[in-house]
């Protein structure tokens, strides 16, 4: 390998660990992108990424398909946001109260069925079948995988394509498409949407089905890829919330949520990446080999993991005061966001 | 106007909403425990698909928490925490202040408490408790005033913005786990000491003080908010800011105030459960405490009575799907599945409260409320 080469190495190693682990948080927000723009701020994330991720690996294992298990775990999602739905739509319960509910039902109901599942299994543990687990391997990026010496290193899983081409679907439905014009008229102010001839209810409905069913498929990858074909409970950790944090960050926009779930999934990335990265440029010029291994030691030796985790978190609060400091005109969440809409009060 | 005539391409709704005169208090009471009722009976129907006698598991639970005096202590010493808290978020929520920040707040008050457990440990116990109890309300006072000051200050959004102290809270004691206050006699797996007996709360009737620091709790959130002026702008501001501020009310400082006690009170649960229950500051102080505390006020109605026994029904559940857990071999989640279970029906029977469906033949015109 060239010097070259050898620098490069670590970098590319990092920024596809940092993909990868950006993927389910970008389902998990491309799924609430979907729900704030209908006027639901949809605290139930969670809980959908929960039962979409447990129904889409159950099937996976009973049927030995992935195709199965994938729409498997959007129904999953989906029957969560229906109860969302029917109880904040039609029944107009409070959206947080509702959401937070969702949150702890759908992982209280996820870690059940899935211990259900184990216990029906017989042995301890509960595994993908081996056609499916091969299935999930990193398939290499064209083009990029063709570059000589470092090319290897490019190679992703099948969520990560089916996520970015979602998030280009759903950026051109919701800014070129007259339905979606017709959903952020929606989000914005259901009333004059109703006025100007929008159906507000049904176009909540779909929309909120189609967001929890992406959430589902953000469940899967923590489900089926995070801890390698292996059932575990409480799979969705804290996922869930970053999601609905990055919502913010990415200003409601599917595409710019593409690069915060890259930034944030960097972040989640960067402590074993560290000191890798540091070393990197003494492969350029060796004679800072030694002051780089002494500045990766200090960066490994004394800043605490708890940092790491800490900062996706830290960040958002500091978008979220510095977006209502700046008073910004763009980028806010849509206005109708965390009332329901009742016709007759118009 | 939505009873002039409609739209050419629209066909009138099979079924439409409308707002109906409230209901008594009687029929809401009954609507509430039917409800409940329904959400048991699909409960039910789920452990019956699975194989289970939904009877036999359900009485489980219930006499698991008395069959002995240990049982019913555990069961208490669930319910403390939850209680605290769930009568913290009812001030914010009584104000429509989202505080969704309440496990962050826990967190913030243990981990205060915990450093005078830690490092004043020689102190008197009678100068020691109470200086704990402050810290605790110190921690989760500043937890709940920091979103609370910048939603006054440029109406920054509370509920995501205490959702992510929530975390940040969390990883406040693991940076101080691994590092500050590592028990330096634990090798491996760092942890915090255990608290040394000086600094644990004392116990009465084999349950740590916080059962008595609940109830007063309880008769001091219900005289606060019924019978006193903070606790009556706090629902002004709550049902109005603009009417608030008409009345010359203070609004910014009444939001500031009040988040600072709800934040203060869920503190407090986070010393009780530190200090009286785990012995230790541990990652797991608040246990998901600070968001089935908001199911809890809410389907109380945030009356601090009400909290009362529906905390007690939550820790029933709790300690009740363990003990079905070790009995049947069903996962103790199901508990989580029951409560939410019985607030979508209880948020569903909510809605006949205040609106009914019309069907279209018997809809009649000048339905406007």
């Amino acid at each position: 390998m060239s010097a070259f080469s050898t620098f490069l190495a670590p970098i590319i190693q990092f920024l596809i660990a940092a993909i990868l682990s950006s993927t389910p948080i970008l389902y998990g927000t491309l799924g609430e992108i979907l729900n704030e723009k209908s006027g639901h701020l949809n605290l139930g994330v969670p809980g959908m990424m929960a039962m979409g991720g447990t129904m889409g690996f159950l099937v996976g294992y009973y049927s030995n398909n992935l195709i199965l298990a994938l729409l498997g775990a959007c129904v999953g999602g989906m029957l969560g946001a229906l109860i969302y739905a029917v109880l904040t739509v039609t029944f107009m319960a409070n959206q947080n109260v509702t959401g937070l509910t969702l949150s702890i039902f759908g992982i209280g109901l996820s870690n059940f069925a899935g211990k259900f599942a184990l216990s029906q299994s017989g042995i301890g543990t509960l595994k993908l079948p081996d056609e499916i687990n091969s299935q999930l391997l990193n398939i290499p990026i064209p083009l990029l995988c063709w570059i000589p010496e470092v090319g290897q290193y490019f190679a992703v899983n099948i969520f990560v394509y089916l996520a970015v081409i979602l998030a280009a679907a759903l950026s051109f439905y919701l800014h070129h498409t007259k339905v979606g014009h017709n959903l952020r008229a929606i989000g914005e102010n259901p009333a004059a949407a109703d006025a100007a001839g929008i159906r507000v209810v049904p176009a909540k409905y779909l929309n909120l089905l189609i967001g929890g069913g992406i959430c589902g498929l953000g469940g899967a990858y923590a489900a089926m890829i995070i801890s390698g074909g292996v059932w575990g409970s409480n799979f969705v950790g804290e996922l869930g919330w970053i999601a609905v944090a990055l919502v913010i960050f990415a200003a409601w926009k599917p595409g710019r949520a593409v690069f915060g779930a890259f930034l944030f999934g960097a972040l989640r990335v960067l402590r074993y990446h560290l000191t890798n990265l540091i070393l990197a440029p003494a492969a350029l010029v060796p004679a800072w080999d030694e002051g780089l291994s002494s500045a990766s030691r200090w960066a490994s030796n004394s800043i605490p993991v708890a940092i790491y985790d800490m900062l996706p978190f830290l960040m958002t609060a500091l978008v979220l005061v510095i977006t209502s400091m700046r008073k910004a005109k763009e980028g806010l969440q849509p206005a109708s966001c965390g009332t329901n809409y009742f016709r007759e009060e118009r | 106007m939505s009873d002039t005539p409609l739209r050419m391409n629209q066909k009138e709704p099979l079924v439409r909403i409308s707002k109906q005169a409230e209901l008594s208090d009687k029929k809401r009471m009954l609507l509430r425990l039917g409800s409940l009722l329904l959400a048991l009976v699909a409960g039910g129907l789920f452990l019956l698909i699975l194989g289970y006698n939904p009877l036999q598991i359900y009485a489980t639970m219930v006499t698991g928490c008395f069959r002995s005096a240990m049982a019913i202590q555990a069961t208490v010493k669930i319910i403390i925490p939850l209680l605290i808290t769930s009568l913290g978020v009812t001030l914010a929520f009584k104000m429509r202040f989202w505080n969704i920040g309440a496990e962050g707040q826990v967190i913030m008050g243990a981990i205060f408490a915990s450093y005078f457990a830690l490092f004043c440990n020689t102190w008197p116990h009678w100068v020691l408790v109470p200086v704990m109890l402050i810290a605790g309300m110190v921690g989760g006072g500043i937890w709940g005033a920091i979103p609370a000051f910048f939603k006054v200050k440029f109406g920054t959004n509370e509920t995501l913005f205490t959702l992510m102290l929530n975390y940040i809270a969390l990883y406040l004691i693991i940076l101080l786990r691994d590092g500050p206050w590592a028990d330096p006699a634990s090798p491996g797996f760092p942890k915090i000491a255990r608290f040394v007996k000086n600094a644990q709360l004392d116990k009465v009737f084999g349950v740590h003080i916080g059962w008595i620091i609940a109830l007063v709790l309880v008769v001091a959130v219900f005289i606060y908010l019924r019978y006193t002026k903070q606790g009556y702008e706090i629902s002004v501001v709550g049902e109005s800011q603009a009417t608030a501020a008409y009345a010359g009310m203070k609004v910014q400082k009444i939001v500031l105030r009040t988040m600072v006690l709800s934040g203060a009170v869920a503190g407090i649960a986070g010393m009780v459960q530190a200090t009286g229950s785990d012995m230790t500051l541990a990652e797991g102080v608040a246990n998901g405490v600070g968001f089935t505390a908001i199911i809890v006020a809410w389907l109380a109605q945030l009356n601090p009575l009400g909290i009362l026994l529906v905390s007690s029904l939550f820790g029933l559940m709790e300690k009740g799907s363990s003990v079905v857990e070790s009995t049947f071999k069903l996962s103790a989640d199901s508990s989580d599945v029951l409560q939410g279970i019985i607030l979508f029906f209880v948020l569903a029977a909510e809605f006949f409260i205040r609106y009914r469906f019309t069907f279209r033949k018997q809809r009649k015109g000048g339905n406007e409320a």
